[in-house]
């Protein structure tokens, strides 16, 4: 019964570790490719409020409004009211034109046309400030909006 | 002369680059799925002799500063707001040629006469959340996704919601023309009639 008798030694053979460099390449790969970095730092507090019928925004051609209190660092500095960031630094409502029109700049031609601004405003931010903003884009004929929320069920809270 | 192979370069710490490259890449991703509410803001142009709506065919929502909720003259919670919603669209009560035959509803003569004449009215304060307003939006389209949803069920045996999410991220198998054209065809039976009203200074 030989035959089934373990051969000599009983060495564990050492793993082989010839594919691990392209394991970890196609990973590496892989982040390289879904990386976005982050092109604008927040100054505002920013939490989203909840909603569950959503839609996906088409992220070239969006321009990002941010809107909320001036988060803990900035306290001292800005005060405490809703204030609205655009690219990274904060923006009187009477500039949000301008500084739309500037970011609208930065896409691509072809898309300047279809171009969607995606408000991630805080939840404690008053609506008033939101209207403000809103009558801003109707002037500016950018209409196509995007509410940007968390998903999850904004009844049960 | 002899020819002397080129030594092979040693590619053994290949890996400990890569890992390094890894790591960067994985401490400084932030993967953002942005999703959201959707809208088309009406075009800032004065309407000459806007078109009259009747009382009937109106859901007036209001919000005051301390986020309560108003609907149709009758407090309301933000639970409900989407069943009465639902039950406003789908009420069906026209005749005639307002008449609407695929509504469910109970076709009462002093609600809506059919999708297309009903209107929601949104009427927020200023002082109202952010969140509240948020809360009000996603409600009304859910209540309208509801309605499109049945409907594109009955029709053609699939979801409004599910394939118009499939399209959007290009997960759609089969006749996209076709299927965006079906789209369109629920989107007539229940067109999103929702209107924001100038909101009212606090306290008034």
């Amino acid at each position: 019964m030989s035959k089934f008798r373990k051969k000599k030694g009983g060495e564990i053979p050492a793993v082989n570790t010839a594919s691990l460099p392209d394991i970890v390449f196609m990973l590496l790969f892989f982040f390289m490719v879904v990386t976005v970095l982050r092109d604008n730092n927040l100054l505002v507090q920013n939490t989203l409020p909840k909603a569950d019928q959503l839609e996906k925004l088409k992220k070239d051609r969006s321009v990002y409004i941010y809107a909320g209190k001036p988060s803990s660092r900035y306290k001292d500095k800005y005060g405490t009211e809703g204030k609205i960031q655009i690219g990274d630094k904060f923006t009187d409502i009477s500039n949000v034109k301008f500084a739309l029109t500037e970011a609208r700049e930065n896409l691509r031609p072809e898309l300047q046309d279809k171009v969607m601004v995606a408000l991630k405003v805080d939840e404690e931010t008053n609506t008033g400030l939101v209207t403000d903003i809103k009558q801003q884009l109707r002037d500016l004929n950018m209409l196509k909006i995007i509410y940007i929320t968390a998903p999850g069920n904004p009844v049960d809270q | 002369m002899a020819r002397r192979a080129t030594p092979e370069v040693n590619a053994g710490s290949m890996a400990d680059i890569a890992f390094l490259l890894l790591i960067f890449f994985l401490v400084t991703t932030t993967i953002e799925k942005d999703k959201g509410i959707a809208r088309q803001l009406p075009p800032d142009e004065e309407i000459e002799d806007p078109p009259i709506i009747k009382q009937k065919n109106l859901f007036v929502v209001s919000v005051n500063k301390d986020d309560q909720l108003l609907v149709e003259d009758e407090l309301m919670k933000v639970g409900d707001l989407r069943e009465a919603a639902i039950k406003f669209l789908d009420n069906g009560g026209g005749v005639g040629q307002e008449a609407c035959n695929y509504c469910k509803g109970a076709g009462d003569p002093t609600s809506s006469d059919n999708p297309e004449k009903a209107v929601i009215s949104v009427q927020n304060d200023r002082l109202t959340s952010y969140s509240m307003y948020i809360t009000v939006q996603n409600e009304l389209v859910a209540a309208y996704n509801f309605l499109r949803n049945r409907e594109s069920q009955r029709l053609f045996g699939w979801k409004f919601t599910e394939v118009k999410q499939a399209i959007d991220e290009g997960s759609f198998n089969g006749n996209e023309e076709d299927a965006q054209e079906k789209l369109e065809q629920i989107q007539k039976l229940f067109p999103l009639k929702l209107s924001e009203a100038e909101p009212k200074k606090s306290g008034q």
